[in-house]
């Protein structure tokens, strides 16, 4: 019986791998991490993976939650796959332009968005 | 050595954790209840919450370096008019300067080195002293002209 992962909600549309945050602070380093091998879990061995990250629930999050995603992007591109983000509350899109990292991500504004460009 | 800051922070609160960010929601909690009972925003608590939690985490992993024998003090005096915040480790030091610009195309794929930059970012005033050990920042609640508190 496969494990069900405890941080991530996890759904399939049109072919995507639809993926919510359980947390609505991605801070902890300890969560971060757990998170991290959950989504690691989910794209290993899976080649040409389509995955779409919705923040719809994500209030704050810190650089590590960042760095967490930067990694999960080298594994998908590694993986020839494609990774999208979407529904970024404004404080949290903020982070993202600061850092300069909207311009490493593709991000939409709802998944119906990101879904229709995969 | 000495802080700089030293005769200010006489009546700041203090909060002492250890060299574990499993702890850090501590001086985070009581920071945040105060802002709240002190009316700041919170497009103002969160850019705050952010620069004190990668603050904590520095302190930690870098400058304590996990060492459980080693403490992180934060010291903290929140008015209606601004926050001061005041992170402590006892690690060995560093030079910021040094710290690269996350911002760089060859830098952005890169998972580490971000925090530093977010704290410039959401606080106004930053400064480090005693060789990186002491982290001093402030954020004025009504812009930087309201900086005489």
């Amino acid at each position: 019986m496969s494990e069900q992962p405890t941080h991530l909600s996890v759904r399939e549309q049109n072919g995507v791998h639809v993926v919510e945050f359980s947390d609505r602070k991605i801070l902890e380093e300890l969560s971060i991490s757990e998170i991290g091998e959950e989504f690691s879990s989910l794209v290993q061995d899976r080649q040409g993976i389509k995955l779409l990250v919705s923040f719809r629930n994500v209030e704050h999050l810190s650089s590590a939650a960042l760095g967490m995603l930067i990694t999960l992007n080298r594994q998908i591109d590694e993986n020839d796959g494609s990774l999208k983000l979407s529904d970024i509350a404004p404080p949290i899109f903020e982070v993202f332009k600061i850092t300069r990292l909207n311009k490493l991500f593709d991000i939409y504004d709802k998944v119906e968005d990101a879904l229709n460009m995969f | 050595m000495t802080s700089p800051h030293a005769k200010k922070m006489a009546a700041f609160k203090v909060c002492v954790i250890p060299s574990d960010l499993k702890e850090a929601h501590r001086p985070k909690e009581l920071v945040m209840q105060a802002l709240r009972r002190k009316g700041f925003s919170e497009q103002d608590i969160f850019g705050i919450k952010l620069a004190l939690e990668e603050a904590l985490t520095n302190a930690v992993k870098h400058g304590n370096r996990n060492d459980s024998t080693k403490t992180v003090t934060v010291r903290y005096r929140v008015t209606t008019r601004q926050v001061v915040l005041v992170v402590r480790d006892e690690g060995p030091g560093f030079e910021p300067e040094q710290v690269p610009d996350c911002r760089q195309p060859d830098r952005l794929p890169l998972p580490n080195g971000r925090g530093i930059m977010l704290i410039r970012a959401y606080m106004d005033e930053v400064s480090f002293c005693d060789n990186g050990r002491e982290l001093y920042l402030v954020k004025h609640r009504f812009g930087k002209a309201s900086a005489h508190d």
